[in-house]
């Protein structure tokens, strides 16, 4: 409960952060909104083959973007050695972790829903007749991007190079929750049944508890020193 | 009297350099000790020891009997480093009310008004602290440290650029604390503020403990005494 409150704070603060400075949303937003324009001029719009290749081109958008926001996450901490001052903190070290993940969960999801917006208007998707099982695919999708981006922005966050090295370093972890994800959005896409399906809502089940109990376990570890 | 803080045969290496070596340490509760020695020489590498925030190779490191990153440990320690610690893009405060909720304290509305009021940034308290003067952040910081009033302080230079009211302030609250019982460890180079407050204290140098104990009124009387007797530097050519 300690854990999950203190998370919950952790998160609040950067949120408000960010409603404040707008960096990492205007930066992931409009990055995501260039990409699928620029798709559009590659990929015939209202095409048929459109659920076969949508999937993939929604979520390479999504962990792409998805990078920016990560980034931004410990990097915040460190003006005025605040991660200092938070590790030295009754704070936990997991508890600032999986903060920063919902904090990136909550902030992906925006970029998510601008970006479904848009994709929607080039290749005429009508969302909401499918939202129900997207909205579950891309929870749960999103929470394993999210916690990952939290725990290897934990251990960029001192690198120079961190703007490089953060991508490099989760993109090949997220492939398992990537494939699940497009598939499933393909599926919705094409209007068949998730339930057909379950094997890759497992896989997205598992990663996230998997990320989630590695990334609360690691965190002290990673964090300190 | 019980011993808030102990470091037993501790060595830091950064690479082959010893930053601290062999340094041995005990701090009773309620008492206040200042580190001193010059640039260098491993005040703030021990501090960030027993704050948690440094892994050491050799020795041991308890606060009340609990290793340094344990949660008991940290609940009851307030860390006020180099850096003030506090968001520039939030207000006086949210980030009062922020650390206050990390803490876990109750009542997070009343405890962070009054410490705004306390430190005199309850006028402004809903600007953003990028707005705020050097004098206003620092007493934001102090209020940061203190709010959930620690039973142990690791202060590092904590009087450095500090303006008058600051130093007034953080005066008056080392003061309070140590009429609670907190035990206190700050590094600094202002020996005149140190030794006023101080207790007891520990002089650094290369890395080792050349001197801990009492402060006595020798040190009072002559700031420089403790180089000049314990260091090499000190030695007489």
């Amino acid at each position: 409960m300690n854990l999950l409150r203190q998370s919950v704070a952790v998160a609040r603060k950067d949120l408000a952060i960010e409603i404040r400075t707008k960096e990492s949303l205007n930066a992931a937003g409009s990055f995501a909104i260039v990409i699928l324009l620029i798709f559009s001029f590659a990929f015939e719009s209202f095409s048929d083959e459109m659920g076969e290749f949508g999937g993939g081109l929604l979520w390479l958008v999504f962990v792409f973007a998805g990078a920016l926001v990560f980034n931004r996450g410990f990097a915040r901490e460190l003006p005025n050695e605040c991660l200092d001052t938070l590790l030295a903190s009754p704070l936990s070290a997991a508890a600032l972790v999986i903060g920063k993940a919902f904090a990136n969960f909550a902030m992906l999801l925006a970029v998510e829903l601008v970006s479904l917006l848009v994709f929607g208007i080039f290749y005429g998707v009508d969302w909401l007749s499918v939202a129900g099982w997207l909205g579950l695919v891309f929870a749960l999708a999103t929470w394993g991007v999210s916690i990952l981006g939290a725990v290897f922005g934990a251990l960029t966050v001192n690198l120079r190079l961190r703007e490089l090295m953060l991508p490099v370093i989760i993109y090949p972890l997220m492939i398992p929750v990537l494939i699940a994800a497009i598939e499933l959005t393909n599926t919705v896409l094409n209007h068949r049944p998730v339930s057909g399906q379950m094997e890759w809502i497992r896989v997205l089940v598992v990663s996230d508890i998997v990320f989630t109990v590695l990334a609360w376990v690691l965190a002290d570890t990673i964090l300190v020193n | 009297m019980n011993r808030a803080i102990e470091l037993n045969q501790v060595w830091k290496f950064y690479g082959d350099y010893a930053a601290l070596r062999d340094c041995t340490l005990a701090v009773q509760q309620g008492s206040c000790c200042a580190l001193l020695g010059r640039n260098g020489a491993g005040k703030t590498t021990l501090l960030r020891i027993l704050a948690g925030l440094t892994t050491f190779q050799r020795g041991g490191v308890t606060l009340f009997g609990e290793k340094p990153r344990a949660e008991k440990a940290r609940r009851e320690s307030g860390f006020l480093g180099h850096g003030i610690g506090v968001y520039e893009d939030l207000s006086a405060r949210e980030n009062l009310h922020f650390f206050a909720s990390i803490t876990g304290n109750t009542n997070l509305r009343a405890l962070t008004d009054s410490w705004l009021e306390r430190v005199g940034l309850a006028r402004v308290a809903t600007m953003p602290v990028r707005q705020y003067s050097r004098g206003m952040r620092q007493r934001l910081a102090l209020a940061r440290t203190f709010i959930h009033s620690p039973k142990i302080l690791l202060l590092d230079e904590p009087f450095t650029s500090l303006d008058d009211r600051a130093i007034a302030m953080l005066s008056e609250l080392l003061t309070e604390a140590r009429q609670r019982g907190a035990t206190i460890v700050l590094s600094t180079h202002q020996l005149r503020e140190a030794l006023a407050i101080a207790s007891h204290v520990a002089l650094v140098e290369n890395g080792k403990l050349r001197y801990t104990g009492e402060r006595t009124q020798e040190m009072l009387d002559d700031p420089a005494l403790l180089y000049r007797l314990h260091t090499e530097l000190g030695t007489p050519q």
